[in-house]
């Protein structure tokens, strides 16, 4: 990570209220960043649904668990990873959510939206267990001034040590 | 925003006014309850207006996929009023349009109850 990168990590418990927390934090880094309205309802969209995976599918809902969320802003691009404390999973298990048999499944479409709304994601095995998801979206051209005129209030994350 | 919802009767078909996001938790709790309400009270002609709905997450869509096999199961419709830009996209992303039946005028959506 270079002088110019940021780095922000926060660990929340496993339970609903995280899911908002997780989007809300990372919208402000998004806006802070310059991302215009519709690459932040991308990113927290995101966030959510990685934040939503780890509570339920890997770490079941159990309390005692933990979701490790880190946010790395370099110079070309935002980078957020969700780490949970499950058993891990294989990204090519996971169902197609548009194939024809699926499209009636109540659950299933997280990682779909992850996908469409990043620029990158992978998913990656954690390293004291469970399963990471990486993802990123690319800054703004225009470097740091907003589109969406909410850019820098206060929301910048601390630079890294 | 928490997720709001009233109905009200038109033309034998029970109109649904949705407001709010419909997400993880409560939301999602709430349109399953008002789901499940209707359906007990014999309601089996439904129209979800979503016209104050700014946001849906995957486990929002997952509700609406459920409220429309639940009705569908009971031999009634589940038909959606007013999209949003975000929830039609994701609707269109998520291929979902080819499932739900969508109107932008809730004049049109009663009479394809007919």
């Amino acid at each position: 990570m270079s002088e110019d990168s940021k780095h922000l990590e926060i660990t929340l418990e496993t339970q609903v209220e995280s899911v908002n927390l997780a989007e809300e934090m990372c919208l402000r880094v998004a806006e802070a960043a310059g991302f215009g309205e519709d690459d932040c309802y991308r990113i927290g969209m995101s966030v959510r649904e990685g934040v939503i995976n780890a509570f339920h599918y890997g770490n079941e809902e159990r309390p005692e668990k933990k979701i490790h969320l880190a946010l790395d802003l370099t110079p070309e691009k935002m980078i957020i990873r969700v780490l949970d404390e499950g058993k891990g999973f294989e990204l090519s298990s996971v169902p197609n959510p548009l194939a024809e048999e699926n499209l009636l499944s109540t659950s299933g479409r997280g990682i779909f939206l992850m996908r469409a709304f990043m620029d990158e994601f992978e998913v990656v095995p954690g390293r004291t267990g469970g399963a990471e998801i990486i993802m990123s979206k690319k800054l703004p051209l225009s470097g740091n001034s907003g589109t969406n005129g909410k850019s820098g209030q206060g929301a910048a994350p601390k630079k890294k040590a | 925003m928490a997720l709001r919802a009233t109905y009200r009767e038109a033309a034998g078909v029970t109109v649904v006014d949705i407001g709010g996001r419909i997400t993880l938790g409560e939301g999602s709790a709430l349109l399953r309850k008002t789901i499940r309400e209707l359906l007990e009270d014999q309601r089996t002609l439904i129209l979800l207006n979503l016209a104050d709905v700014d946001y849906i997450d995957s486990s929002g869509i997952g509700e609406l996929v459920s409220a429309y096999t639940g009705v569908k199961n009971r031999g009634g419709s589940l038909k959606l009023l007013h999209l949003t830009k975000k929830v039609h996209d994701l609707l269109q992303l998520t291929k979902l349009f080819t499932v739900f039946e969508v109107y932008s005028d809730e004049t049109s959506a009663l009479r394809s109850y007919r």
